[in-house]
């Protein structure tokens, strides 16, 4: 039965076997989710926030891409895929770059409201919510 | 509130049935009409031992001990852990379930299979910031790559992704454009590179395997076909 599962063939060496285990340890851990809660994709951006004084800023991903293809925001106005990767900061957003594409009183609700973007908890470090990696560690 | 001590009534009978005498203090306090909290009444008479403590059992040793409830998924900003419930903006923030309810469902991620929700019409994100309009360039080429273990191979399809996304979103930064240039494993997906750059955080997650591995491996063989 085992054997079976490891692959029918004789593995080349045990080694193999053991890193198949703990591949399949580590998809378990990733099927049984722990107690993620907030919405996949949820972004913490909290490079300045904090020190600034203000709650740090969360990106919904699932609220834009009802509205936007990826396309819009990760070609066209040049966000890299990479949480916190991007140094916003408000002039640059006041200035018409990053989320300041869309939130200027035209396309989405302008800069004044402050507190829709910076929503989320003090010290909640900079992260995608529910990531692979965030999964495996806990 | 009759049709619980209804239910409770039912319960004494089969018990009774059974030789057990029970306590149905629940049941009485509950029982409003006269006819039905009666025969409870008489049931619980001789009581001998207390009805098991069925809710506290079930606190610790509930079904799918490490599974999120269905219940508890997608939850408001206001209870979803990162969002600070003192917020003045939180609760102006749409609830998800509130725009999923519209959209087809997955099990996994935010719930819900968005490359049906853009095929069934249930949204029709924009591709481009300000024109409505403008409709993507979708490239209709499927990637089969043989898989050396034992799942599946797996079959990458460009429309998919070119429905959202731009070519220069991953070549060549992420995936070279060329047969046979890329390798790819899993240790890097799960690390958050190649298909992991997206899968993992934004897109669908590596607990979906055979949405990936979908291609079994006694098929006929073609590296690549236009579908
Ligand atoms: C459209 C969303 C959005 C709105 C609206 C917004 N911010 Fe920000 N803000 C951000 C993001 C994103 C960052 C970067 C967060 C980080 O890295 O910590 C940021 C950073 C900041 C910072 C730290 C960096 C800097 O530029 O000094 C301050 C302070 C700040 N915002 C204040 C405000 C104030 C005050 C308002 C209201 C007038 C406001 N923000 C409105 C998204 C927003
Ligand atoms: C409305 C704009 C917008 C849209 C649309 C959008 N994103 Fe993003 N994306 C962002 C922002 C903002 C960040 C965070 C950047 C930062 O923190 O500097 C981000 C980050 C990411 C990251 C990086 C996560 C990491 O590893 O740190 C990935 C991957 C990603 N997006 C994938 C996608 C995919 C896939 C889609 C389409 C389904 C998409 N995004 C649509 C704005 C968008
Ligand atoms: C491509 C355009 C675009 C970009 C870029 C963009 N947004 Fe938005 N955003 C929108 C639109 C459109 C709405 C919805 C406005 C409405 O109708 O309420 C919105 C709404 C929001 C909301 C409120 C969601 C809710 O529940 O109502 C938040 C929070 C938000 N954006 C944060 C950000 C942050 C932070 C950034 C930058 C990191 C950003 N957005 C970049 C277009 C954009």
């Amino acid at each position: 039965m085992r054997r079976e599962f490891l692959g029918s063939k004789p593995a080349p060496g045990r080694s193999l076997g053991l890193l198949r285990m703990a591949f399949l340890l580590g998809m378990a851990c990733l099927l049984w989710g722990g107690d993620v809660l907030a919405e996949y994709g949820d972004i913490v951006i909290n490079n300045y926030s904090d020190k600034a004084g203000m709650r740090p800023a969360i990106f919904p991903h699932w609220f834009h891409r009802i509205r936007f293809r990826c396309k819009v925001c990760h070609a066209d106005l040049g966000f890299k895929f990479k949480a916190g990767g991007n140094e916003i900061n408000m002039l640059k957003i006041i200035d018409g770059q990053f989320c300041g594409g869309c939130h200027n009183g035209e396309v989405a609700w302008s800069v004044e409201n402050c507190d829709i973007c910076h929503s989320g908890k003090p010290n909640t470090p900079t992260q995608v919510h529910g990531n692979t990696i965030q999964k495996l560690v806990k | 509130m009759k049709r619980v001590s209804l239910i409770a009534l039912a319960l004494v009978v089969v018990l009774t049935g059974f030789g057990v005498a029970v306590a149905v203090e629940a049941a009485q306090a509950q029982a409003k009409s006269a006819d039905a909290a009666k025969p409870a009444e008489s049931a619980a008479a001789k009581p001998a031992e207390p009805a098991p403590a069925a809710p506290k059992a079930a606190a610790v040793n509930t079904f799918n001990r490490l599974m999120i409830p269905r219940a508890d998924r997608n939850p408001p900003p206001m209870k979803d852990g990162i969002h600070d419930p003192e917020g003045p903006g939180t609760s102006m923030l749409q609830p998800p379930l509130d725009a999923f309810s519209v959209m087809p469902k997955s099990n996994a991620g935010n719930n819900i299979n968005w490359v049906q929700a853009i095929k069934d019409k249930a949204i029709n994100p924009r591709y481009d910031r300000l024109n409505p309009n403008e409709a993507p360039m979708v490239l209709d080429l499927d990637i089969v790559r043989e898989v050396k273990g034992f799942m599946p191979d797996v079959v990458y399809p460009h429309d998919r992704h070119t429905e959202w996304l731009d070519c220069s979103n991953c070549h060549p930064d992420i995936f070279i454009p060329e047969k046979g240039k890329n390798v790819i494993s899993m240790a890097q997906i799960l690390m958050g590179q190649k298909c992991g750059v997206c899968h993992g955080k934004v897109a669908f997650p590596v607990s979906e395997c055979r949405l990936c591995h979908s291609k079994k491996k006694d098929q006929p063989k073609s590296a690549s076909t236009g579908k």
